[in-house]
């Protein structure tokens, strides 16, 4: 650590208490968790087992965390605090200007740069769980980002809307056999639909209250699909979806599928890649859809309404239809995603639509940046592909043990990844906003003058 | 009571209770179109529950707030309105609202009421020129056909949007803003803030403009710009309005009408000379009782 010599002096003293209180209470709450374990022995007996070497060095980095936290991390922001603000440095304008251009190209092209690079084997892998999957989240991010980033509206179930998307494909394609892409936009509308219809009660409260009606809304539709077995048959959920069809022409080993057509020899990754450019477009068409309503009067009123909602309504803004297009189209896009998850899964249970999806989806807009496209798609990108790429990193069981197993270290990830935003970047990423509209020059706004919203 | 001739804004019987508090008591009194009407009072009189009542941020307890579009003679009509339960009368003529039946929102888009706060309510990080573009909501939501047209990306809305953008200039320009049009509006200097406020409200076309307090924290040198601002406002646009103030410079300077409130009642009403002379104000202000009013000035030295 670089210690100049204007740097506040930390006093040693409160950092070490600071680092004890910390430890004890990891001790504290730790002992009952990882100090003692019940495990049956040969005699099949449960017995209990101390792991005290195993606590006390949780402890221990625990303890050293906070010490360094003190001693480092507190006055490196304290520094940072008191510094001036200066200019950005050219680069990084330019940079800022030229990412996302640069990153839409990049998009178009990964799936032939995959191929080229991997092959038609390994191919599918890096398409279908990187590409698609991260490229969904890219998209629900984008939805969720309207209510929360833009209308300042906390939501806690924006799942429910995906789940609703996911049902109304699902259930109209194999009951009535209509195509994916004249049930998109109805899975879009039925979402919407929902979305109003939760948003009528909730109008009246604000911030913490809002969230958890909305919190309670998500898990109303998802046990209400668990129990109506008639209709969505419950636990087992929906097995063998009808896949996308290119102008009819079906992604099959059949004589008539998209290979024999074409005459090429034939390969799962042709679905995959007609997938992964469906929701690319998908995701583009909410960015650009979002990047419009900006610049349109209701953009604007659902960005004052996070501002100022008494301010709003002196001004003959009805906050009450605000606030409801506001959800209609965060849900609509997030019905959209839902029909293309149906598809793309060709089954769908109740299980993938439980809280810990909107959590993450929320967790995406938060560290992005609430209301920044860029950061939100950085931080799908991060969150997504990192816990993606834990399948990947089988090199760890050569340190930690063949019985290691990353994918389940997802959630810490998640959880440091948070920790670690929050310090550096309260408001996330990028948590700058650009005005909609400007005469001379437009200026990007700080953080902290622009509100987070009440609900 | 007769409603004399070119009176806009009529309160009548105006009662306010929070649970057991009346705010204010039996208030009645008339703001005359063109005219600047102030509404004075010590703290904590009931002048803000008054705004938020005619505003529609308040339900009344009791009374009926009319309010008058177009001709005169539509005064006539408010018995018809207010027993046909209707919120407005539109006639050939004009129109009559009744605005305690009216959502805050309507009030200030159909019958025309704006408003500033108390404590000064922009967007604080939106930019100057994008808090008068909210404030044309209404107009540009139509021009965007309800935002469908707008995403579309039809002409008609960015001649709408130019249009809103060139009247949003215009307002900087009379507040002498125009060189932070594109600063955030938390980052303006206090009374920049209060003249954008106002710019804010004015943006809203209204025929009644009710500021609350729009002198607060302003120097001396301010207060004299704002005087000035608010008459002009009043010659070029014909509007009336109706302002809470504690600065007597301005009140005394430009009202034309002075209503005075104590404890939620009305105690004098009345042009400035009057008002300033008349012992149940001096009272109220100096807090005490009426006949003790000579002593106080003479303790005070007025």
């Amino acid at each position: 650590m670089k210690k100049g010599a204007t740097a506040p002096r930390v006093p040693l003293a409160r950092a070490l208490r600071d680092a004890g209180f910390t430890a004890l209470l990891t001790f504290g709450l730790l002992l009952p968790l990882v100090g003692f374990q019940t495990v049956t022995n040969f005699r099949n007996v449960l017995i209990v087992v101390s792991r005290w070497p195993l606590l006390l060095s949780i402890v221990a980095i625990v303890g050293v965390g906070r010490l360094g936290y003190s001693l480092v991390v507190e006055p490196w922001l304290e520094r940072r605090r008191s510094r001036p603000v200066a200019a950005p440095p050219a680069w990084r304008t330019t940079s800022a200007k030229w990412f996302g251009p640069f990153a839409i190209g990049f998009v178009i092209v990964y799936p032939p740069l995959i191929l080229l690079i991997n092959g038609f084997g390994g191919a599918v892998k890096w398409i279908d769980n990187f590409g698609i999957q991260i490229l969904i989240y890219v998209m629900l991010g984008w939805g969720l980002n309207i209510v929360v980033g833009l209308a300042g509206l906390l939501d806690l179930g924006y799942v429910a809307f995906y789940a609703v998307g996911a049902y109304s494909y699902a259930l109209l394609a194999k009951e009535f056999g209509l195509s994916f892409w004249l049930l998109l936009p109805m899975a879009g509308i039925l979402a919407s639909l929902w979305g109003i219809m939760l948003g009528f009660p909730v109008l009246r409260l604000r911030g913490d209250y809002l969230a958890i009606v909305t919190l309670a809304f998500g898990e109303i539709i998802r046990i209400v699909i668990i129990n109506w077995v008639s209709l969505t048959n419950g636990y087992a959920g929906i097995t063998s979806i009808p896949r996308p069809t290119l102008f009819g022409i079906p992604f099959t080993a059949d004589d008539n599928g998209f290979a024999a057509v074409f005459g090429l020899e034939f390969s799962p990754i042709y679905r995959v890649i007609y997938l992964y450019y469906i929701i690319l477009a998908l995701a583009l068409l909410t960015a650009f859809v979002t990047v419009r309503l900006r610049r349109l009067p209701v953009g604007r009123a659902w960005e004052a309404l996070r501002e100022d909602e008494i301010a709003c309504r002196s001004l003959g803004i009805n906050t009450t239809n605000t606030k409801l297009t506001a959800f209609a189209m965060g849900a609509m896009f997030a019905g959209f995603a839902g029909s293309f998850f149906a598809t793309r899964q060709g089954f769908i249970s109740p299980e993938s639509f439980t809280f810990l999806e909107s959590a993450t989806i929320l967790s995406i807009v938060v560290l992005g940046g609430m209301g920044s496209q860029i950061g939100v798609a950085i931080a799908a990108v991060a969150m997504i592909g990192g816990t993606e790429i834990m399948r990947e990193l089988d090199f760890l069981k050569q340190i930690f043990g063949a019985t290691f197993d990353p994918t389940q270290y997802r959630m810490l990830l998640f959880g440091f990844a948070m920790v670690l935003i929050m310090i550096w970047r309260p408001r996330g990423l990028i948590s700058t906003r650009a005005p909609s509209v400007f005469l001379k020059e437009r200026k990007s706004i700080s953080a902290d003058l622009i509100g987070e919203g009440h609900g | 009571m007769a409603a004399t001739g070119d009176t806009l804004l009529r309160v009548e019987h105006l009662t306010m209770r929070f649970g057991g508090l009346v705010a204010v008591d039996d208030l009645s009194f008339e703001a005359q179109a063109g005219n600047i009407t102030a509404l004075i009072g010590p703290n904590g009189a009931g002048k803000t529950t008054v705004f938020n009542c005619i505003t529609g941020f308040y339900k009344p307890s009791e009374g009926r707030i009319g309010l008058r579009h177009g001709d005169a003679a539509m005064w006539s009509e408010l018995e018809t309105l207010t027993d046909s339960g209707e919120r407005r009368l539109a006639r050939a003529n004009g129109t009559l609202y009744q605005l305690e039946r009216m959502p805050e929102y309507l009030v200030a888009q159909q019958a025309r009421v704006a408003r500033t706060f108390q404590n000064i309510r922009l967007f604080p990080g939106m930019t100057a020129l994008e808090n008068l573009l909210v404030a044309q909501h209404n107009r540009l939501m139509l021009a965007s056909g309800y935002t469908l047209f707008g995403v579309l990306g039809f002409p008609a809305y960015r001649h709408a949007e130019q249009a809103a953008i060139d009247k949003a200039t215009r307002w900087l320009e009379r507040v002498g803003l125009i060189e932070r049009a594109d600063d955030p509006a938390g980052d303006l200097p206090y009374g920049a803030q209060r003249r954008l406020e106002i710019a804010r409200a004015m943006c809203t076309d209204p025929l009644l403009l009710c500021l609350d307090e729009p002198a607060a924290g302003l120097n001396p040198r301010e207060s004299a710009e704002l005087n000035e601002l608010l008459l002009a406002i009043r010659a070029e646009h014909g509007i009336s309005i109706l302002l809470i103030e504690h600065d007597m410079s301005v009140v005394m300077g430009i009202s034309d009408h002075v209503v005075v409130l104590d404890y939620g009642v009305k105690i004098a009403d009345g042009d400035p000379a009057s008002v300033r002379n008349d012992a149940k104000v001096i009272a109220a202000y100096l807090g005490v009782a009426d006949q003790d009013v000579a002593q106080a000035e003479a303790e005070v030295g007025l």
